[in-house]
């Protein structure tokens, strides 16, 4: 998929937000399309407006990927509970995580789908994903993956405003930037 | 469709591969790797691939861009492209003297790279891809044992750095593939996928929650030195890094 080339389609494409060019340093400049837990897919930038807490995970691991997804719902309880605030976890293994996967995880870890999004990517696309976000991932032999364990704060527009490699429990640096940023 | 339409209304449509490449058939198979495949002893299992014969050089970098003017260094967003991206060239749109034509593109980000290699209806090649290509010679596929291919590869890393990059013109490999080792260092797919530890004896150590599952993995060959220094920058690299010595060529699947 010609994601890179068309790095630019977003602001073409004429979305709500064609007004306003994306910031230069924006993740959402990359146009990658994401599908949810409900099988929806839009552009990743379609989460332009709206802070987000974004990190990378995978279903079937069972170390520390549930530590990042509680690691999220902590933060965000830490924060205030803010209601502008996203909390996206996206796939590192597409082939196995499809629609019907990341929905029973999501009933599973009793996540609050008002603010939760967990989505996959198209399989030539999640590493890109990663570079974007600097997260390092290598897939294992027996389907295990290896991965760096990465939480981004993510602006409306889509720039980083704080990343926090603290798993496991809350990284206070980074609830106070939420806190500061999703205001509650 | 939902390709088509970008690509539509960027008028992109007539801008197809600037020049044709050559891409050379490569036959994979089970390789051993400096890097094994479960972090431990696994070899790497390399299907059949094409890769460039050639790394790209600045003429064919500079085509792209005029094609592609969203890449051009004063425009491409920073989420993309460091600051030192393309800065050998005279202008945004001009080689110069310092960026000739036959000489391989460099200060260019793995966005960047990808994003060209699309432009050729190809990819980066894996780490594995490379490193299987690159233990060729000129009448093996896999000179690694020989200690002068090892004395060879390792004497470039030798050279001074600020040295100016010589033209594309190695001999040709088995492969058809030329220079791989020797000239510059070349992006992969997977650039951030070694998860090496600075210290491999840590690989089962305290960092257990930075790289879930297996932790980091190990290298194996340390005699083979020039390899391993390969796996060491590549792992240190941001997607948006360049450098004066890194470039990069393309890789198709079968």
């Amino acid at each position: 998929m010609k994601r890179l080339l068309l790095l630019l389609a977003l602001c073409l494409a004429g979305t709500a937000h064609a007004a306003s060019p994306l910031p230069t340093d924006s993740l959402y400049q990359l146009a990658v399309p994401l599908t949810d837990q409900d099988g929806h897919s839009a552009p990743l930038a379609t989460r332009r407006g709206t802070p987000q807490i974004v990190s990378m995970f995978y279903t079937s691991c069972t170390m520390v990927c549930p530590m990042i997804i509680d690691t999220m719902k902590a933060t965000r309880h830490a924060a205030g509970e803010p209601a502008q605030l996203g909390l996206l976890a996206v796939s590192f293994d597409p082939e196995r995580d499809n629609v019907d996967a990341l929905r029973r995880y999501a009933a599973g870890h009793k996540l609050d789908m008002r603010y939760w999004t967990l989505a996959r990517t198209q399989p030539q696309d999640t590493r890109a994903l990663a570079a974007l976000l600097g997260v390092q991932y290598r897939k294992l032999p027996d389907g295990d993956f290896n991965h760096s364990s990465t939480l981004l704060l993510l602006d409306g527009e889509g720039r980083i405003v704080a990343r926090s490699s603290i798993i496991g429990r809350t990284d206070p640096e980074f609830v106070a930037a939420v806190r500061k940023l999703a205001g509650s | 469709m939902r390709r088509r339409l970008p690509l539509l209304l960027l008028g992109l449509l007539l801008a197809g591969p600037t020049l044709a490449a050559d891409y050379a058939p490569l036959p994979g198979g089970t390789f051993a790797s400096v890097l094994p495949a479960d972090g431990k002893t696994a070899p790497a299992i390399l299907k059949r691939f094409h890769l460039r014969t050639e790394p790209v050089t600045n003429a064919e970098f500079h085509a792209f861009v005029k094609s592609h003017p969203a890449w051009r260094r004063d425009r491409v967003p920073s989420v993309f492209a460091d600051g030192r991206y393309l800065s050998q060239w005279a202008a945004p749109d001009t080689l110069g003297p310092t960026a000739l034509p036959r000489q391989p593109v460099t200060q260019v980000s793995w966005f960047a790279a990808q994003a060209y290699c699309e432009s050729e209806h190809a990819r980066l090649p894996t780490w594995y891809e490379w490193e299987y290509a690159a233990a060729a010679d000129a009448t093996r596929a896999d000179a690694r044992s020989d200690p002068a291919w090892r004395e060879r590869v390792l004497a470039w890393y030798g050279r001074p750095s600020n040295d100016a990059l010589p033209a594309i013109g190695g001999t040709r490999d088995v492969h058809g593939v030329r220079d791989l080792n020797g000239l510059v260092w070349e992006w992969v797919e997977d650039f951030n996928a070694m998860m090496t530890s600075a210290d491999s004896r840590e690989q089962d150590g305290a960092d257990k929650l930075k790289f879930c599952g297996a932790g980091a993995i190990s290298m194996e060959q340390k005699e083979n030195y020039a390899t391993l220094m390969r796996v060491a920058m590549l792992s240190s690299l941001k997607a948006t890094d360049t450098t004066a010595n890194l470039g990069f060529r393309c890789a198709r699947s079968d």
